[in-house]
């Protein structure tokens, strides 16, 4: 493994040379940016090679205005609000899910099977499935509700705030940062649309896609197939990950998600607002979207004073570059969600990054 | 007397039994007396009376509120045992005698207790240290989470061993006994009902025998801690804080089982911050690095033991730094706590 490190970390290092200018490349995943600093890549790379996180945490780029509904539901007693662990932290307007968890009505689950379990489990309350992720997490809320159809289980509803990929890449480009000269693409969301999908991203915007896996020696490969791109000048749309990734992807999740959702435009953080990126329950399974149930809509919310995570969900600027990380805003008391969540862009600046 | 043969019916605890009367003595001669039998703990006096072989000792205390109780590689009565015997082993002693309280809810089944009481004894007689006095409280339902357990410890500090961060100088080795993250994975893993569970175990055991041979036979060792909560990164930290030098380890020399990897890659936590409770990490001297190296490694607890690191010289402020296995480094934070509730 070691010698395919060496050998991309020369080859790198002499397409940076030969390039001369600061290249960025995004990497668009979570799970990547957290192994990015985790086995210290950044420490290998050239100095004009700089890796923007993007906006591939699902919590960091949840909109304010879907954490402040979410907030409303859990002061219902009437509710149980079923949530992954890393949405419990992250504040609203009014405290966050964790300090209404001393309620009891907070409940954090490891799966969308696991939040219709608790439906079925407590039948005198409304269980709330807090709905996030992209393509990733998608499918699995497309089967609970279908379990939940099939089943008449009335007392479960989801609030989606499921998101799509592909969107929010050509918003980034289009208005928030032409500065981006590749992406790293994430092999997870990869393995259900395909690789396939960004190949729009290629072609409109001329820039390389490669997808990759989330071994060390897979990113770094990855990398340095942009860099061999950039160097020859053509974008090209490549999959490094062909052990998990096809082109097509997954038939059968796409299939599920398609029968579930609709795209819709929706709210980003940081990004605003961007056309069909939001999925949304089809009306034939309206009877488990919350939001109807509950007659409440996601508002554009105003984001919380001094934090600037849109920015760096963007790739605008780094998180030490934010007057509040590491001061007001850490771990312990994270001030945005890119703070909150394991995979977001400033708690691993924090936890692996030095100071700049 | 009809009392006494009700109260042996009871298959579970109740408030009474720790009302200081019949059914509580009842417990104490029939359940807790039995498995830990010595001859100060048998006076069952108001306080243990002990004769000690030297006026040096180590003190400390521990409660121990793990959930679950049972869990693969030990238990609670296991961990309140091994917990509180590792502190006095780390700082340079021989542990002889524990304290054991016991806080039951009402409820709770005696059969458990008494397997619990059973590891308990099993644990200590294994390392040959006495309980030598107790205590038991019944508390109301939902004022107690089942059982928790304190545990109270002495040991005799070892002769011309004097353990203190301020020996440690760069160009020390850090050696660790063993794989790391076992005990906190398996917790969290049992809690969270993950299919791959049965293949992980804690590593939950008593130190005192190995770091009292390492102690004795070699010399050089300038500090020692349990990694438990915070796991090796919380306890490198330390070392780095205390001294104002920095560490740097290698990752391709810190021992993790491929499980262990695998369950926190997938519960997205850092191994380096995952609790043990069976390992010490100990700070030696270049020259007696080896020789301690093989001392563990001839002893059970040790097998796997390595020399994962050094103490180096701080550029700028003290940190731990670890090179990963590409070469790349990343810094090891202390980790800021609350990944794993209650896992000792």
């Amino acid at each position: 493994m070691l010698d395919r490190i060496n050998k991309a970390q020369n080859d790198i290092n002499t397409a940076c040379q030969t390039l001369g200018r600061q290249i960025n490349i995004m990497e668009v995943c979570g799970t990547h940016t957290v192994s990015i600093f985790r086995n210290g890549i950044r420490s290998i790379l050239p100095k004009n090679l700089k890796l923007l996180s993007g906006p591939g945490c699902p919590v960091c780029v949840t909109n304010q205005g879907y954490i402040d509904v979410v907030l409303q539901l859990a002061d219902r007693d009437d509710c149980i609000i079923a949530t992954y662990g890393d949405m419990i932290r992250v504040p609203g307007k009014e405290g966050s899910l964790e300090t209404k968890q001393a309620k009891t009505n907070v409940k954090v689950v490891l799966s969308s099977e696991d939040a219709l379990q608790l439906a079925k489990d407590n039948p005198g309350k409304t269980v709330v499935f807090v709905a996030v992720g992209f393509e990733t997490t998608t499918p699995a809320t497309a089967v609970v509700v279908k379990e939940a159809t099939a089943g008449a289980i009335d007392n479960f509803c989801i609030l989606s705030g499921h998101k799509l990929v592909i969107p929010a890449m050509r918003a980034l480009l289009s208005e928030k940062n032409d500065n981006i000269n590749a992406f790293l693409c994430p092999g997870h969301v990869s393995a259900i649309i395909g690789y396939g999908a960004f190949a729009e991203i290629v072609e409109e915007f001329d820039r390389p896609c490669v997808v990759a896996g989330f071994e060390p020696v897979q990113i770094i490969e990855g990398l340095c197939e942009i860099c061999r791109q950039l160097s020859t000048g053509k974008a090209e749309l490549k999959s490094m990950y062909s052990a998990v990734v096809t082109e097509k992807g997954n038939i059968a999740a796409q299939k599920i998600i398609d029968e579930c959702f609709e795209p819709v435009d929706g709210y980003w953080r940081g990004l605003g607002k961007i056309p069909k990126s939001t999925l949304k329950l089809k009306d034939k399974y309206s009877q488990f979207d919350a939001s109807k149930r509950f007659g409440i809509s996601e508002e554009p919310s105003e984001e919380i004073k001094g934090c600037r995570c849109g920015e760096v969900l963007c790739g605008l600027i780094e998180p030490p570059d934010c007057g509040l990380f590491g001061r007001n805003c850490t771990p312990q008391e994270p001030v945005g969600p890119c703070m909150v969540s394991s995979e977001g862009a400033c708690a691993a600046w924090f936890k692996y990054g030095r100071d700049k | 007397m009809t009392q006494m043969t009700k109260a042996t019916k009871h298959d579970r605890i109740l408030l009474a039994h720790g009302g200081g009367g019949q059914l509580m003595d009842d417990l104490i001669r029939r359940h807790i007396l039995p498995g830990l039998k010595n001859d100060t703990l048998d006076e069952l006096g108001d306080s243990a009376k002990l004769d000690l072989a030297s006026g040096s000792v180590c003190f400390t205390t521990d409660s121990y509120v793990v959930k679950p109780l049972f869990f693969n590689g030990g238990d609670i009565g296991k961990l309140a045992v091994c917990g509180t015997v590792n502190d006095l082993a780390v700082a340079g002693s021989k542990p002889v005698a524990l304290t054991l309280s016991l806080i039951i809810e009402d409820g709770f089944e005696i059969e458990l207790l008494d397997k619990i009481l059973a590891s308990i004894g099993e644990t200590a007689g294994r390392i040959g240290v006495d309980i030598v006095t107790g205590d038991t409280k019944t508390v109301e339902t939902g004022a107690a989470d089942r059982i928790f357990i304190n545990t109270a410890g002495i040991g005799i500090r070892l002769a011309d061993v004097d353990l203190d961060f301020e020996k440690i100088a760069v160009g020390d080795k850090i050696i660790i006994n063993g794989t790391i993250g076992d005990h906190g994975m398996t917790i969290i893993s049992q809690r969270e009902e993950i299919k791959f569970q049965s293949q992980l175990k804690s590593d939950c055991a008593p130190l005192a025998g190995l770091t009292v041979e390492l102690l004795e036979s070699t010399t050089g060792i300038k500090f020692m801690r349990d990694p438990t909560r915070g796991g090796l990164a919380a306890t490198l930290n330390e070392i780095a804080r205390s001294t104002a030098l920095s560490v740097e380890i290698r990752e391709i020399d810190v021992p993790v089982r491929p499980i262990v990897q695998a369950a926190a890659d997938m519960l997205g936590f850092d191994v380096l911050t995952i609790a043990n409770e069976g390992k010490f990490v100990a700070v030696v001297s270049p020259e007696s690095a080896d020789e301690c190296l093989s001392v563990c490694r001839n002893h059970p607890l040790g097998k796997e033991a390595e020399i994962i690191g050094e103490v180096v010289e701080t550029r700028d402020v003290p940190l731990v730094e670890i090179e990963t296995r590409i070469g790349g480094k990343r810094i090891v934070q202390m980790p800021y706590g609350r990944e794993l509730p209650r896992i000792c």
